[in-house]
């Protein structure tokens, strides 16, 4: 278990730098994870970041990315729901690394 | 897809108390990505997964009875519950949660895939899977 400070917060994360509780979440925490990523957020991220919270909130778990790919063309568009974009806003995975970002756990089945 | 068997996951126990409906749950989920036709069934206090409105607060375990809800979206097409069970159990399938299942591509719809089945049917869906989970 590490720690990452947000606004002079010292907020747990697990090994692969997951938030360990998802109430410490705010906004901040996804600006910090970014910025330690080398990435600069945008509406666009935070139109995944914010779908990817509703969804947990509705369904209390990360979907599969698929699924979430599959979502997102439903909600967003088929223009953003197609895997080329969501790895052009998130490198490292849309699932993985958005999901992070939004302060939920590791997708199921996401290895 | 050449070679796609049928999976059936028994569920027969309640959804808090032990870890076997979360676990049926998450190898659902996982098994979902691989393409084969899954269908999950609920019989004896196993339909308990499914009774909407549940409060894990004082549990100490989290609340997964919303995440069926999303299973359509995972490519689970039958979800059966045992008619038996939920009668001895004084529930019908106004307690039952509702999942929605949609084919993408063809934007087909079934607004509810949770199925009242009986015993007979049941034997049936059952020796017609190739692949039997039982949680």
């Amino acid at each position: 278990m590490g720690t990452i400070n947000v606004n002079g917060k010292e907020l747990e994360v697990d090994e692969e730098g997951y938030l360990a509780n998802i109430n410490d979440w705010e906004p901040a925490v996804a600006e910090v994870m970014a910025k330690e990523d080398g990435l600069e957020l945008t509406d666009e991220h935070w139109d995944i970041i914010n779908f990817l919270r509703d969804y947990y909130e509705e369904y209390q778990i990360a979907p599969a990315v698929r699924v979430l790919t599959k979502a997102v063309g439903k909600k967003l568009g088929k223009d953003k729901g197609n895997s080329k974009y969501l790895y052009g806003l998130f490198p490292y995975g849309p699932g993985k690394q958005a999901c992070r970002y939004a302060g939920l756990p590791k997708p199921t089945g996401c290895v | 897809m050449s070679d796609v068997k049928k999976f059936m996951y028994l569920n027969r126990r309640a959804p808090y108390g032990t870890i076997y409906a979360w676990e049926s749950l998450e190898v659902v989920l996982i098994g979902a990505a691989f393409d084969q036709e899954v269908s999950l069934m609920f019989v004896d206090d196993g339909v308990f997964q499914l009774v909407k409105g549940s409060d894990t607060s004082e549990l100490d375990m989290k609340n997964f009875t919303p995440t069926y809800r999303t299973l359509g979206d995972y490519g689970v097409r039958h979800m059966y519950v045992d008619k038996a069970s939920l009668e001895a159990r004084g529930l019908t399938q106004d307690d039952l949660v509702e999942v929605a299942w949609e084919d993408w591509e063809t934007e087909e719809e079934v607004d509810n895939i949770v199925e009242i089945v009986d015993s007979e049917q049941i034997a049936k869906l059952l020796a017609e899977s190739d692949v039997v989970f039982s949680f």
